[in-house]
């Protein structure tokens, strides 16, 4: 069944007008929309911890890169050395546990399949990124296409 | 050790699990069917740009039941081959921020508009009759000066187009800017002094076919992630090509550089004359190429760094008032200019070892190497940021290394459309289509035909860029100004001082487009909710020459809609007897008595595509409200002005079929490099190399100086001061700071500082500090260990928090030339709290 969409936009309005009427939003939501008055100098929050504890994230949609549940400070990533392939490499993933990388990835520009990460492939920083142990700023209203009907096979 | 024994523990825990649920599950005797078939597996896809950088990727975009639910980098796209960057990957929640605006918010008291009042939602027809009523008073009192716009990159290129029409032809004003005008103004101006054309010659194929990349104030591993896998590619996959990465501090382009060069800032503009100067020297001149087409200048100096005319540095530079000028000059003297940078010298005033240095000459020397320079806001956002540009221009001319492949000075943007539409539809306060200027009669004449318009119309003189914008909004000489699709008071220099004293000054009346309540729109009186990206047809044009078209494939909540249809709609308020003198309404009388949309919009040429021209999948809100195909009309009437004159577009209905196609495009071809024969149509068999841009056909090498920064640290602000971006934040962080996955990956802004420095402080990683310059100061957390290794005596800050405005610290001195801001140059201290 599609739910009708205007309850949801009367719900981010009442929000909007909630971050006008008051700062708060959610913890540190002058982020998003500055201090009251703009200008102010306010306490700047601790820097939070990362999610460290190997638990694997759930993706939005298929496509979307997995998030990196631990940490990568002090990880290099040079010409010389990937410290994130030393676990996540086809190779190396009997002994650290660790997943695989995508198939995708060792594909080169013209789509063909090479025997190892396709050098393309080597930031693996511009697409996979650690999180913080925080709360969303504000809500994000994204919908899982499982909720608008698609079920596989099986499900039934 | 310990993280790994938890790992392997908790991957065991949860294979247990699995194996167990699949163990209790009966297995079905045959395969069952998906439920309701496999159509209801379908998802929409349609193509569209990213919505982030000037990088331009192909991205599909997933739709089901009027939503996004997903996108992925498109195969087709020839920029990016299906790879997208984690702001890519998750454009699929940008729009679906639980803050949207969605309805026109008006500060209020008593029931009435008061410019300290709370926001109040109102409808689009109170809020257009407010904006009318203000634009019509600050008209009548002061004239169409005190008016102004302020957009953007990221306006598409309908909207940036309207905008110049609506604002230099409606309301006869030239204060109309790009916010890309503290991104690139100064490698566009360079390119129009150097070429007599905007933007490269080259295009992004060069990647593949450079043996050398040169970084020039860029740190494309983080601001262009997928031209960085495209470099990558190239040096990972072939042993012989080198990079050579120059910066003010280590960051993640360099983990690729086999040159690192961190230099103190400003003195680039010595290690470029110093490269010079080591190509004359060892005799590497291509003197065949510099004789045939190029030609020696030599710029004013001592031009000033664009400060308010009245501060001292201003009232003590000699050339100021002339900044712009060249004189002809000849080979003899651009050698002696630059034979003053030697190697020692050069390395004593840059503090780079002398071996790097020569390593990075030599890059530009070999003959046989082909050298591939980018560069983008460390060059731009520099008070000599033109010189820059030139200088490295020279080193390109000189050995003759430019429009072919691999040879390529690239100059990258930050914006999707920062070169589609800021440029190529020229909402710069001097520029109209297709690089025609508002100072040239003939200019004005032919814009004024092409637009159905009587002469004499449109204002000759340049109006105020942006960082003028801000100081007349201040002084009380703007008063009316509408913001669209940027958040100018996080992203203007000296912000406290002049933005927000300019939009809160009394006297002005300031509107704010926006999908979200930035800071900027708090700050208005007005907010116009905005119909983002993929919500409406658009066209962006990226950083080599491709312009690519989406259509509209969602709707926008609530009653927000796109800044194309709030221009559009806001014009029918206005008669042209209310805003023309009278004086061309006589000599043109069929054009008395219209409104601004007649005259602007349904002038004939904008609205002749019928509805039936639609394509019947899609929706297309602005067109089905005002009756015509608005997208098509407005392109085909802008492309009138580039076609035949080297900034051909294909017709418009080819763009929804291709993922983008490099202008000039010619019979139906793109252009890959342009001003070489065999690649480029207009340049004639037999010539080989024509820059056609000038009339003598010939590039320009300039002879200029270094001159040191606006402001230097010294005893009481002892650092400088550097802001930037982050890979997972696009400017400032209004969409990327909405989406959980984003903001987790980086939760806000820190202070990047060197370890020394910061344990001679007795300052701790993590620690409270506060960063002070002469203009203001926020309060961050010290961070010693992170992507951006510092110098001694350098930090970096990031602009995307709102909640630390970095802006009220760093100073509004601009290159006196193209006015934009010096982002990465001022001095501050840093303090505990």
């Amino acid at each position: 069944m599609v739910r009708p969409l205007l309850p949801l936009f009367c719900a981010a309005t009442v929000l909007v007008a909630a971050v006008l009427a008051a700062p708060a939003l959610g913890q540190d939501a002058p982020r998003l929309t500055g201090q009251t008055p703009p200008m102010a100098d306010v306490p700047a929050p601790p820097v939070p911890k990362w999610v460290r504890d190997d638990v694997r994230r759930m993706r939005a949609y298929p496509e979307q890169p997995p998030v990196i549940p631990h940490s990568i400070e002090g990880y290099q990533l040079s010409v010389n050395t990937n410290r994130c392939l030393s676990c996540h490499r086809r190779e190396f993933t009997e002994g650290s546990g660790a997943p695989m990388i995508s198939i995708t990835h060792y594909m080169n520009r013209d789509g063909q399949m090479l025997a190892d990460v396709s050098p393309r492939r080597y930031p693996c920083t511009a697409c996979h990124v650690p999180q913080a142990d925080v709360a969303p700023l504000v809500p994000n209203t994204f919908r899982d296409m499982s909720e608008l009907g698609a079920r596989p096979a099986g499900s039934e | 050790m310990t993280i790994d024994i938890t790992r392997r523990a908790i991957l065991k825990a949860q294979a247990a699990g699995i194996a167990a649920a699949a163990a209790g599950i009966a297995l079905p005797a045959q395969a069952q069917p998906v439920p309701g078939g496999v159509g209801t597996l379908d998802i929409t896809w349609s193509k569209a740009p990213c919505r982030f950088c000037g990088t331009g990727c192909g991205v599909m975009v997933g739709v089901r039941e009027g939503r996004v639910v997903a996108t992925h980098g498109d195969m087709q796209a020839e920029v990016n081959r299906g790879l997208n960057c984690v702001k890519g990957y998750f454009l699929s929640k940008i729009m679906y921020g639980a803050d949207r605006l969605t309805t026109p918010l008006m500060r209020k008291r008593g029931g009435v508009f008061d410019k300290d009042g709370d926001f109040e939602p109102v409808s689009w027809d109170e809020a257009f009759d407010l904006m009318a009523e203000k634009a019509k008073a600050v008209l009548e009192e002061k004239g169409p000066t005190a008016l102004g716009m302020f957009g953007s990159g990221q306006w598409t290129i309908f909207e940036g187009y309207a905008a110049t029409k609506l604002m230099r032809a409606g309301f006869r004003s030239n204060n109309l800017d790009p916010n890309a005008r503290h991104c690139m103004a100064s490698a566009a101006f360079a390119f129009m002094r150097t070429f007599g054309m905007d933007e490269p010659m080259g295009c992004y194929d060069d990647f593949e076919h450079a043996d050398a990349f040169v970084l020039w104030g860029s740190n494309m591993a983080e601001m262009h992630p997928i031209l960085w896998t495209r470099l990558a590619d190239r040096r990972l996959g072939h042993e012989h090509v080198r990079v050579a990465v120059l910066s003010t501090f280590t960051h993640r382009s360099m983990d690729l550089a086999d040159v690192p060069i961190v230099f103190k800032p400003g003195t680039d503009l010595a290690i470029l004359n110093y490269v010079a100067n080591h190509i004359i020297r060892t005799g590497r001149v291509d003197e065949d190429f510099v004789s045939k087409h190029a030609v020696f200048m030599k710029g004013a100096v001592d031009i000033g760094y664009g400060l308010r005319p009245e501060h001292e540095l201003e009232v003590r530079a000699s050339g100021a008032a002339d900044a712009a000028r060249m004189e002809p000059a000849d080979f003899e003297a651009f050698k002696t200019l630059v034979s003053d940078y030697t190697l020692e010298k050069v390395s004593q005033l840059s503090g780079v070892e002398p071996d790097f240095l020569e390593e990075l000459a030599e890059l530009y020397a070999d003959p046989s190497k082909k050298v591939m320079s980018l560069w983008t806001m460390g060059f731009n956002q520099h008070v000599r940021g033109v010189w820059a540009n030139h200088m490295l221009y020279n080193l390109h001319l000189l050995t003759g290394k430019i429009a072919e492949p691999g040879n390529s000075p690239f100059s990258l943007t930050g914006q999707p459309s920062a070169c589609g539409t800021a440029r190529e539809v020229g909402t710069f306060a001097h520029r109209l289509p297709a690089d025609l200027v508002v100072t040239n009669p003939e200019h004005r004449e032919h814009a004024e035909e092409i637009w159905k318009l009587p002469h004499g119309l449109l204002p000759d003189k340049p109006g105020y860029h942006a960082v003028e914008q801000d100081r007349m909004l201040k002084d009380g000489k703007l008063n009316w100004y509408w913001i669209q699709v940027n958040n100018n008071l996080q992203a203007a220099p000296n912000s406290d001082h002049e933005t927000w004293a300019g939009y809160r000054n009394p006297d002005n009346f300031i509107v704010v487009s926006d999908a979200y309540p930035t800071v900027t729109a708090l700050a208005a009186d007005l907010i116009l909710p905005a119909a983002m990206w993929v919500e409406k047809e658009g066209a962006y044009g990226n950083a080599e020459r491709r312009t690519h078209v989406w259509h509209q494939l969602v709707d926008a909540g609530g009653e927000a809609r796109s800044d194309l249809w709030q221009m559009m709609e806001f014009s029918r308020r206005f008669t042209t007897d209310e805003v023309w003198p009278e004086e061309i309404l006589a000599r043109s009388p069929d054009h008395r008595g219209r409104t601004l949309f007649d005259v602007l919009f349904a002038n004939g040429t904008v609205d002749r595509f019928p509805l039936s021209d639609l394509d019947p999948d899609y929706a297309n809100q602005e067109s089905r409200h005002f009756g015509f195909y608005v997208q098509k009309g407005l392109f085909e009437e802008y492309a009138a002005f580039g076609r035949g004159h080297g900034h051909d577009l294909a017709d418009y209905d080819r763009y929804h079929e291709v993922r983008g196609l490099r202008w000039p495009v010619v019979d139906g071809k793109e252009t890959l490099w342009r001003y070489r024969e065999g690649f480029d149509p207009y340049v004639k068999p037999g010539e080989g190399v024509r820059f056609y841009g000038r009339p003598d056909g010939r590039a320009v090498i300039l002879a200029v100086p270094y001159e040191p920064p606006a402001e230097s640290p010294d005893e009481e602000f002892d650092f400088w001061l550097v802001t930037g971006r982050v890979l997972e934040h696009w400017h400032s962080g209004s969409m990327t700071m909405r989406v959980p996955e984003l903001y987790r990956a980086f939760p806000g802004a820190q202070v990047f500082m060197n370890a020394d420095d910061a344990r001679r402080r007795g300052l701790n990683q993590g620690a409270e500090v506060r960063v002070i310059s002469r203009r203001g100061e926020i309060r961050t957390r010290l961070e010693t260990r992170g992507r951006n290794r510092m110098p001694r005596g350098v930090v970096f800050v990031p602009w995307f928090d709102a909640s630390q405005l970095i802006n009220k610290v760093t100073l509004d001195a601009t290159d006196p030339i193209s006015k934009q801001t010096d982002f990465k140059k001022c001095a501050v201290r840093i303090e505990a709290v």
